[in-house]
């Protein structure tokens, strides 16, 4: 655990201390309380001594208020080393994560780490704020409250050696019985919930294919499964309140039969038993509080790795210590006999590709499904390191140049639109972020989204809602493509990015975008043969290596691989007829 | 991103905030009138009510007793230790039965009540479940269109549970808080009145000092909530779109954002916390005071001959049993606050208006498949023109393409076809009987559908298969994966047939997955079929298969097809070129391109020449 002991200042460690030491006062109060009542009895009301009942009644008044200043302190403190704790690992993680290259962040994958950066970090601080009140408070009210019991009476004592064992194990047997059967209650929720998602997702198919009857029988069956262990699982944890009263009454009875037969004998004072039964119950309460401390900590625990998971990930791609910041570039690109293989993966993704992409150029790469064209392209903005080769912006090696830097040359349009909640401006303002709102409507139109952007719903101001959802798919490519133009980078990268629009919307689009991006570097990765036809070089991918570079119309003579992608999509007299 | 555009409902119920009394409740709208209906769903379940009612109060009363019978023993003693005879273990032994018997029986018949309770409260949950998913089989697909999975999932799951596990809590606590307080005080009465109003003055205490506390907290639970939602909503948004945020270089400002948030959430969460906390002690403290006056009090009565000894104890262990009721009012509100809305979610949904329905009458189960369109109308909302007049004459083994841009609402015709929504003038027939005089179920067994959602359900492969047809042998469904080239990759696979397809879907690719509910419809081996041909991010070996699939599949068969491949559009019958949800031009492919409209400019974008 690399960064735990970061996690708390030095003065937030004498805090601690000092909690310690006001939850032990508060303790020590409320354990003298019970031998002042038995003062009370056997001395006051004993010698009818109605100054001395006063007296201790006085004293027992001023300790109490002593001790709920020592909680109320101690609270303070806890809470705000516990939300302290909580703040700054939410914090760390999310540093973290947002520097995370690809890799580590694929490792992953979104979901957990959000969990992580979330759900996780309020079980830890949940934890902690328990802890640090009652981590002290159980084990000393155990320990004190039978110090000071057999202070009482040493004879009495001994009920405890049965007591206390009895509510031990009823603890741990309850623990084995119901732990394991809470994971499976959560399973039985999910698939419950599994068959009720399907059907709102499919409710066109069932519907179509009339499978009510079948789609009924499933969904009784998973809802009776559930209540089955539910109704098993609440059994079990409502009756735990029933079992703990009994063993605390008999306990409480044999104190009181066995404390008469002392009294009988002249060994035990009356007040001693009131003082002894009070013991009793402290007692009994502090080993239910030290279970209950035992039952939150293994998911505390679970949720502390998973945390320190992320912290202690390793970041594979951080800046050389003089890396240069490159702020002018051509926007060429040089790949010399690139691979890329993943970590303990056999075989590589990519292998000996080599080319060079000139700025004016419009460079295509198709290639069936996992031929390496994604992967290819990614490792030009670095979201990957390749394993051995090299790739050259001008004549620099990337790896040379600050992340930062090479990135600000790139305009990176992905296959699925990502916007963020704010609005249009907002999400245009990521491409640069003083652009001009004229400089925004300029991209926008190049980008054939003006149509979408008017006046009447809110032009710029308009609110995109998160992920959004406001706008159809093909509306989100086209703002996430205005967000790259506004940029106005020296490269392009079109990750698949015009398979949302329709035929007409690509070229139209492409064709507003040519004369404003005619001096970059252009890269398009396309499924569809018309969107990259007319390409000045079409790279071709087969597993990773390169089986053609040249024009449409050279690959159509040369490359089989190439004929093979262009007939499945239209037929034998339209290729003729190019 | 501004700020405050992150104010929208994260999530439904954002976990958050450390246990504590005062959480923040959701409100119902119509309080009284849910818990009536509440009530009468209850009604089922009455007599075991009843029986945990009857339980629960005995249960109290034995304990409510208790605490006497063990003040006289100790005042037994106390007599037994003055007397020259020493303890007279007679009344004694006597009250030590009597205990006994009545722990034990308080504590059996606490057991069986809850024993009872759990049950009722499960049955309810069972109960609700079951209505629910009945009453969607109901609802028109109008309403599911209209509301999020997440939305619908969320009444099923969490509102369902709130109402299963609120309820047991609050009845439980509500009877006992009850019978608790009337109980206790009668005991305290019986002892001394005086010790009673000693104690009832400083009862009140407790209330005072927490009602406030308990007010504030509430205020800084619900801050901590809504910068916790805000929180996680950033973190969500900037984790999925961690790719754009690098390519972008905004890895800084997002951090700068996040830890403006935090410091606030920070700022709410310590002092809900520190409330939260202090709430325990304040009660102890009162309890504490309490007892010192219980105790003076009680010796200085004593000495004067009012009381006996053990009644002070006994006292003692009364007030410990008041203040718990005392403090458990809160909750108990709370948790009944949050039960009646819960449940008023989940009525609200089980009174939505169910969609017509009429007898199922098996009419078209042997069409020959002639389907007719006649002058239909229809537009998803009011005062919305999308479809104005449309009719078209489909011939048995005819096959009609529709095209048109992303958006077009290409959809909307298969969802007429199927009586997914109804048109609101005009008429479809089948073989010339029209659909709006039989079921939807019938209507729908005319037809077979291959979507471009392929959904699947978490099973077999073979038992995915057989949906189409659910009598259907194992050879039919073997027979049905080979025509549509999947058999071979199914049986490439570790477990072949048996292959569970899981929850995503994920285990097996998008191109299998076509093929397979291709399949599917083969089996089902309708007259009439509805098709949607597009294909995505499928490598080019799938897609000729998936292609030949549907060719096959389209054999002798009348066929509506959402066109996307060239081959298929030329080869129709009728073309259908929609555009804004209308149907703009129809006819043959030759027809349509003399046009020189709409479809010509479609047909000509996919062959773009130059970016001239």
């Amino acid at each position: 655990m690399k960064k735990a002991y970061k996690l708390l200042t030095t003065r937030e460690r004498f805090t601690v201390l000092l909690i310690i030491l006001l939850v032990s006062a508060q303790v020590y109060s409320q354990l003298e309380l019970p031998s002042y009542t038995a003062d009370i009895i056997d001395i006051g009301i004993f010698n009818k001594d109605l100054p001395y009942i006063y007296g201790k009644g006085g004293l027992m008044l001023l300790i109490s208020l002593a001790s709920i200043v020592a909680s109320i302190f101690a609270s303070f403190f806890a809470a705000k080393i516990a939300v302290s704790v909580g703040t700054k690992l939410r914090f760390w993680v999310f540093q973290k994560v947002s520097n995370f290259s690809s890799q580590e962040y694929n490792k992953f994958g979104a979901s957990t780490l959000i969990t992580r950066n979330t759900n996780d970090i309020i079980q830890v601080q949940n934890f902690t704020y328990t802890m640090l009140r009652l981590m002290v408070m159980a084990p000393l009210m155990l320990i004190g409250g039978i110090l000071k019991a057999r202070m009482q009476s040493t004879e009495l004592s001994f009920i405890f050696w049965y007591s206390i064992p009895v509510l031990v194990f009823t603890i741990i047997v309850v623990a084995f019985v119901a732990l394991p059967l809470f994971k499976k209650l959560q399973e039985r929720l999910d698939a419950v919930n599994l068959v009720f998602r399907e059907n709102l997702i499919g409710v066109r198919v069932v519907r179509a294919f009339n499978r009510f009857k079948r789609e009924k029988e499933r969904f009784s069956e998973a809802n009776l499964n559930h209540i089955t262990i539910a109704k098993r699982v609440n059994r079990i944890m409502t009756s735990i309140m029933p079992v703990m009263m009994i063993i605390m009454n008999f306990t409480s009875l044999a104190i009181v039969y066995f404390g008469a037969i002392k009294v009988d004998e002249g060994t035990l004072q009356i007040g001693s038993i009131f003082a002894f039964l009070q013991y009793a119950m402290q007692i009994m309460f502090s080993l239910v509080m030290a279970s209950m401390i035992f039952v939150m900590f293994p998911r505390a625990q679970a949720s502390y790795r998973r945390i320190f998971q992320v912290l202690n990930e390793e970041q594979t791609i951080q800046d050389k210590e003089d890396a240069i910041e490159q702020t002018e570039t051509t926007g060429a690109i040089t790949f010399k006999n690139v691979m890329f293989k993943y970590p303990g993966a056999e075989m590589p993704v990519l292998s000996e590709v080599s080319f060079t992409a000139k700025p004016g150029n419009i460079t295509a790469i198709v290639g069936g499904t996992g031929s390496g064209k994604s992967t290819l392209i990614n490792l030009i903005p670095r979201f990957y390191d390749l394993t051995s080769g090299e790739i050259l912006l001008d004549d620099v090696n990337i790896k040379d140049i600050t992340q930062r830097s090479l990135r600000s040359h790139i305009g990176y349009i992905p296959q699925s639109a990502t916007l963020f909640s704010g609005s249009i401006r907002d999400n245009l303002n990521l491409g640069k972020e003083d652009a001009t709102d004229d400089e925004i409507m300029d991209a926008i139109k190049i980008a054939q989204a003006e149509e979408f952007v008017s006046e009447k719903d809110g032009g710029l101001d308009r609110v995109v809602s998160q992920s959004g959802t406001n706008l159809s798919g093909g509306q989100k490519q086209r703002l996430s493509i205005a967000r790259a133009i506004v940029k106005r980078p020296k490269i392009y990268i079109f990750d698949d990015s015009f398979s949302a629009l329709d035929f007409t919307t690509d070229f139209e689009l492409r064709k507003a975008l040519h004369p404003h991006i005619k001096e970059s570097t252009i890269f398009i990765v396309a499924q569809r043969i018309s969107t990259i036809s007319n390409a000045d070089q079409i790279i071709v991918l087969d597993e990773g290596k390169i089986v053609g570079i040249g024009t449409h119309k050279s690959l159509l003579q040369s490359c089989d691989v190439y004929k093979e992608i262009v007939s499945s999509q239209i037929t034998e007299e339209e290729m003729d007829h190019e | 991103m501004s700020n405050d555009k992150k104010q929208q409902n994260r999530g439904s119920r954002p976990h958050g905030g450390p246990m504590g009394m005062a959480m923040s409740v959701q409100k119902a709208k119509n309080f009284k009138g849910t818990l009536k209906r509440l009530i009468n769903y209850l009604r089922p379940d009455l007599p075991k009510i009843i029986i945990v009612v009857i339980f629960s109060i005995a249960s109290m009363v034995f304990t409510i007793i208790s605490p006497r019978v063990l003040g006289d023993i100790t005042t037994e003693i106390y007599k037994g230790f003055f007397s020259p005879q020493g303890v007279d273990f007679a009344p004694i032994n006597d009250l030590l039965t009597y205990l006994s018997v009545l722990y034990v029986l308080s504590a059996l018949f606490a057991y069986i009540q809850n024993f009872v309770m759990v049950g009722v409260t499960q049955n309810t949950v069972f109960r609700m479940r079951k209505d629910i998913k009945e009453k969607l089989r109901k609802l028109p697909l109008k309403y599911y269109d209209s509301k999020t999975h997440g939305e619908l999932l969320s009444r099923v799951t969490n509102d369902v549970d709130t109402v299963g596990s609120t309820m047991q809590q609050g009845l439980n606590n509500l009877v006992t808080a009850i019978v608790m307080i009337i109980g206790v005080l009668y005991m305290m009465l019986t002892i001394s009145v005086t010790m009673t109003l000693v104690a009832l003055i400083t009862l009140p205490l407790s209330f005072f000092l927490i009602k406030p506390i308990v007010k504030r907290s509430q205020k800084y639970f619900k801050a901590q909530q809504k910068t916790l939602g805000d929180l996680n909503g950033h973190i969500e948004e900037m984790y999925s779109g961690h790719q754009i945020i690098k390519a972008f270089g905004k890895e800084e400002g997002s951090i700068e954002t996040f830890t403006g948030i935090n410091k606030e959430l920070k700022h709410a969460a310590w002092r809900a916390a520190f409330m939260s906390g202090i709430i325990m002690p304040i009660i102890n403290l009162v309890n504490n005071i309490i007892y010192v006056l219980i105790s003076v009090v009680g010796a200085i009565l004593f000495i004067n001959g009012a009381i006996e000894i053990g009644n002070i104890q006994s006292f003692i262990q009364y007030i410990r049993l008041f203040s718990q009721p005392i403090s458990n009012v809160a909750s108990v509100s709370n948790l009944i606050q949050s039960t009646v809305a819960a449940a008023e979610r989940v009525f609200e949904l089980l009174d939505e208006e169910e969609e017509s329905r009429q007898e199922d009458s098996n009419i078209f189960n042997d069409v020959v498949g002639h389907v007719t369109i006649d002058h239909i109308a229809f537009s998803y909302k009011e005062g919305q023109n999308l479809i104005t007049d449309f009719s078209v004459d489909v011939k048995e083994g005819e096959t009609i393409a529709i095209v048109g841009p992303t958006g077009a609402g290409k959809t909307t015709l298969v969802n007429l076809l199927l009586r997914f929504y109804d048109a609101q003038s005009g008429d479809i027939r089948i073989d010339g009987k029209s659909i709006y005089d039989a079921s939807r179920s019938d209507v729908r067994q005319a037809f077979g559908m291959v979507l471009q959602d392929t959904w699947l359900f978490k099973g077999t492969i073979m038992d995915n298969i057989r949906y189409g047809k659910l009598e259907a042998s194992d050879e039919d469904v073997y027979n049905a994966a080979s025509i549509a080239n999947v058999d071979h990759f199914i049986r490439t696979l570790k477990d072949g047939y048996q292959t569970i397809i899981n929850e995503e879907a994920n285990n097996i690719s998008q191109g299998q997955k076509q093929l397979i509910t291709i399949a599917r419809a083969l089996l089902a081996n309708p007259r009439i079929l509805i098709l949607d041909e597009a294909t995505s991010s499928v490598d080019t070996r799938t897609e000729s298969y998936i292609q030949n699939a549907m060719l096959k599949l389209m054999k002798g068969r009348t066929n509506f097809v959402i066109a996307h491949r060239l081959s298929t559009i030329k080869n129709a019958n009728h073309i259908l070129v929609m555009n804004d949800g209308d149907i703009i031009e129809t006819g043959s492919h030759s027809e349509l391109l003399a046009k020189e409209g709409f479809y010509f400019n479609l047909y000509n974008a996919q062959f773009n020449k130059t970016l001239e």
